[in-house]
């Protein structure tokens, strides 16, 4: 009966499913872009707001000020404090989540039909009149500096750490956004409305929502819920260049595993070869159990659970990274094998065979991802980050159909550079010897 | 990380889709089927649950139920080592496995046009895999490489080991489903395939089809493929030796150089939800929201984080779904300058404070408006739905259970609460672990 698995295959990929939205795309009176999909047969909305800016709007010395502003931003608002506003939530039943990444604050909404009104009035409050009480400060801070502390004790950050300072410097991508304890405790309530005013503005916008709702109610809502933010904010930070140069660094950690976080430079999302990008590294080092690099370190070798690669194309910089944690005996291998498949790809490129099972998967794979309110609100808000009209969701299997495999090889050899990648290892290798 | 390992007990509270998306059956050979619909999108996901988790690994064997989940993924008669996930990712799919004490589950997430392919692969590895000496002996390095990573390199992870361990003496639950790394190195392909051989099999499985599916098409190509599998006659019943009456105050203190920030545990054998009688665990629930669910509002939030500010964090923590006796859990760090002992006698003082008032009828309504709400939210992820039907099937639920639950939820009483508490909050019922970077913090 299996013996026809294999004919079956190829046979079923002509029928890949089309992602089915209906996106509608509005300006409300106010002014305020929005991509809406109507989805009516679950009582609530989910509304996604994204800010660009975020960390990197922190003001000099100020490392950690955008940070800590959004984790108060559910921490009392209006006429309420932290715990009001929390029991004013609770008896919604709606759920807020604000969080700082480094180009971007985030809020994610979701609130039932029922009540619909009075949670937007309630998220309206935590958005424009944060209160940012003193004890309310002082008990989130507190909550910050251990997490820098268990930053300090942990392989995974303490390597991220060392490689973007090496890589970037005093850029804001070189620093953690949470900031240091220094930087953490010398933050004052004045800050926290500074970064609030800096980082929470209309120009810098991003609204989506799915939902029980019409898109003739969101206009209205956007303006109600966000209209009376600041028009404008301070200028982004200048673009840069990934300056750390291929090699080795070691730094001492008393673990039974070594923890490796690699990379060099990358691409930028916008450059026209980027879907040729996107296969090639999938194809390395991001496609699951058939990446070559789960392959070769983890399948072949048992040297690892888990490695990965991917494209990191920042607002203001790009990257191709990966990592890996193998015991202190064995990293040096899984490192070898690791720059070994890096060369091969660069200088081999891929077989038509893995393009097209590249292609496959990413192109089934894409309305997968398509499941869920909130999940279709969270791609949406990504695509406007990013300038990607509407329509890609249509066009895009059709991007990545279109990359050949002269393109893909030509891209390969010019995105992996074998000699650049630079290894921050965290542990106690065995046998690995730091360039620097 | 994929082909993960379900260690924590999921805190997330259990909830039911509408009963009239759901559609159950159970073949001739016993094998259990759940339908669930949700047609948004073209999507399908595809589980086999098996009643068999790292609490029913023979003595000396901790880890086996997992190393076999690994190694479910090489070959089998038909198809190569790594055959399986290659047709589900070159089919634009997604397919992952998990091992818990209770079940081991394996699933796809797939365009809903591929699920006759998917049931094709899967009902062919439920009996017919075909190991090589190799595949074990590379597959047990991974496994320990995950150990290493996962639990080793975690000094949280670590500490909890030693803390179920103190838990549980007599009882499963208290070796992790990972295993003993000794135990680990000297698993082998005899013992693994006796394993196998034992638990996976028709009437030992839950099949849990969701997504755009019409149930009727879905039962037809369960009995096409899965229906020829025979049962197993002789199937081991799932009978774990129960834990003794429990006397004596349990106090553990793990310290590792790699804590940055010291905690403690106070962890208490709490009765699971079984089969008819959820009234208890259901109560408990609230119990976990009222002492611990929210830092703004439950009882240790309030009075150790705003109050007395003696805690940087507090939490509570409680799951019913479990086949055998399980565990409700609070969490107190201390803020800095303060100690473990007067964290810990701060949290007591808020236990006892519990005991002795009145429940604030408001916060009863916040948290069963909560519920309420919870499982309007969990009807948007289908995979989710999918999961409490297979752990529930597979934790000595049944699908009446799921569906009564949230209804039972509603109907939780003040008074209930208070008994359940009154039964729970036993020292001598209890383990207090303290996990510290060194023996000075530990006071």
């Amino acid at each position: 009966m299996l013996r026809i698995l294999t004919a079956l295959w190829f046979a079923l990929l002509a029928s890949t499913a089309q992602a089915e939205i209906d996106i509608q795309e509005i300006t409300s009176p106010g002014g305020i872009n929005a991509w809406v999909v109507e989805e009516p047969s679950i009582p609530f909305v989910a509304l996604e707001i994204r800010f660009r800016g975020g960390a990197s709007l922190d003001e000099p010395g100020k490392r950690g000020a955008v940070n800590l502003m959004a984790a108060l931003l559910e921490e009392g608002a209006g006429d309420l404090d932290a715990q009001a506003f929390q029991t004013a939530r609770e008896a919604l039943a709606a759920r807020f989540r604000f969080n700082a990444s480094d180009d971007t604050i985030s809020v994610s909404a979701q609130f039932l039909t029922e009540n619909q009104q009075e949670a937007l009035a309630l998220l309206e409050q935590a958005l424009i009149n944060p209160r940012f009480d003193q004890p309310a400060m002082d008990r989130v801070r507190a909550q910050v500096l251990a997490g820098i502390a268990s930053d300090a004790t942990n392989p995974r950050s303490i390597a991220s750490a060392a490689l973007y300072a090496a890589a970037y410097g005093d850029h804001p991508y070189g620093t953690p956004l949470d900031g240091t304890a220094d930087s953490v405790n010398a933050l004052t309530r004045d800050d926290m409305f500074d970064a609030h005013r800096n980082t929470l503005t209309r120009d810098r916008l991003y609204v989506s929502v799915v939902g029980d709702v019409t898109v003739e109610e969101v206009g209205p809502m956007l303006d109600a819920l966000l209209g009376d933010l600041p028009a404008e904010g301070p200028a982004l930070p200048e673009d840069i260049a990934f300056g750390l140069p291929g090699g080795v660094t070691v730094i001492d950690f008393d673990n039974p595993q070594s923890v490796a976080l690699f990379g060099h430079a990358g691409m930028k999302r916008d450059d026209p070869d980027f879907f040729a990008a996107f296969i090639v590294n999938h194809v390395l080092g991001a496609g699951g159990f058939q990446s070559r690099l789960m392959t070769e370190v983890r399948e072949r070798r048992g040297l690892t659970y888990g490695i990965g690669s991917y494209l990191a194309p920042s607002f203001h910089s790009e990257t191709v990274m990966g990592n890996v944690a193998s015991s202190n005996a064995t990293i040096a291998e899984a490192i070898d094998v690791t720059r070994d498949e890096w060369a091969r790809m660069a200088e081999q490129g891929l077989t038509e065979a893995e393009l097209d099972a590249a292609k496959t998967f990413l192109t089934g794979e894409y309305p997968l991802r398509f499941d869920g309110n909130a999940a279709i609100a969270s791609i949406m808000v990504g695509m406007q980050m990013i300038d990607l009209p509407s329509d890609y969701v249509i066009n895009r299997n059709d991007y990545i159909e279109a990359v050949t495999l002269e393109e893909a090889n030509r891209v390969a050899a010019e995105l992996l550079r074998p000699d650049d990648l630079h290894f921050v290892v965290v542990g106690r290798p065995e046998g690995l010897e730091p360039t620097r | 990380m994929t082909r993960f390992f379900a260690a924590f007990i999921l805190t997330v509270l259990a909830l039911a889709a509408k009963a009239d998306q759901v559609t159950t059956y159970t073949l001739d050979n016993g094998m259990d089927v759940v339908v669930i619909e949700d047609r948004r999108a073209p999507v399908v996901v595809h589980m086999v649950w098996y009643r068999v988790g790292s609490a029913d690994e023979p003595e000396g064997q901790s880890g086996i139920a997992h190393f076999l989940e690994h190694l479910m993924f090489k070959g089998t008669d038909v198809l190569e080592a790594g055959e399986f996930s290659q047709v589900v990712a070159v089919n634009g799919g997604r397919d992952n496995a998990f091992t818990s004490f209770d079940y081991t589950g394996y699933f796809q997430r797939i365009a809903s046009d591929r699920l006759d392919l998917m049931m094709q692969m899967e009902s062919n590895r439920m009996t017919n895999l075909a190991l090589t000496n190799d595949d074990i002996t590379f597959e047990r390095r991974v496994v320990l490489e995950e150990r290493s990573q996962v639990v080793e390199s975690n000094p949280g992870a670590m500490a909890r080991e030693q803390f179920m361990a103190a838990q549980y003496q007599n009882h499963r639950y208290g070796i992790p489903i990972i295993g003993w790394q000794h135990e680990i190195e000297q698993l082998d392909m005899p013992e693994l395939l006796e394993f196998y051989r034992q638990h996976y099999a028709p009437n030992n499985a839950v099949l849990i089809v969701a997504g755009d599916v019409d149930p009727t098409d879905v039962l037809a190509m369960a009995e096409q493929y899965y229906g020829p599998i025979p049962a197993k006659a002789d199937l081991p019943d799932r009978i774990r030796p129960i834990e003794p009456p429990q006397r004596a105050e349990r106090r553990v203190t793990y310290a590792d150089p790699r804590v940055s920030v010291p905690y403690l545990v106070r962890s208490y054998l709490a009765p699971q939800r079984t089969s008819g009688t959820q009234q208890e665990a259901a109560a408990l629930v609230y119990l976990a929201e009222l002492l611990g669910g929210s830092p703004f509002t439950s009882d240790l939030g309030r009075a150790l984080q705003f109050d007395s500010q003696l805690a940087i964090q507090t939490s509570a923590s409680y799951s019913g779904m479990s086949l055998d006796q399980t565990t409700f859990s609070l969490v107190v760090a201390p803020a800095t300058g303060v100690t473990l002992s007067e964290a810990e006698a701060a949290m007591d003082d808020v236990i006892a404070a519990f005991m002795e008032n009145d429940i604030d009828p408001a916060r009863m309504d916040a948290i069963r408006t909560q519920l309420r709400a919870s499982e309007i939210y969990a009807l948007d992820s289908t995979q989710g739905l999918a999961r409490r039907y297979g752990a529930a099937l597979t934790s000595g639920l049944t699908v009446e259970d799921v569906q009564q639950w949230p209804d039972i939820l509603q109907s939780v009483t003040p008074e209930q609460i208070k008994d359940a508490a009154a039964n729970l909050l036993n020292r001598n019922q209890a383990v207090t672990g303290w996990v510290v970077a060194n023996q000075e913090e530990a006071r």
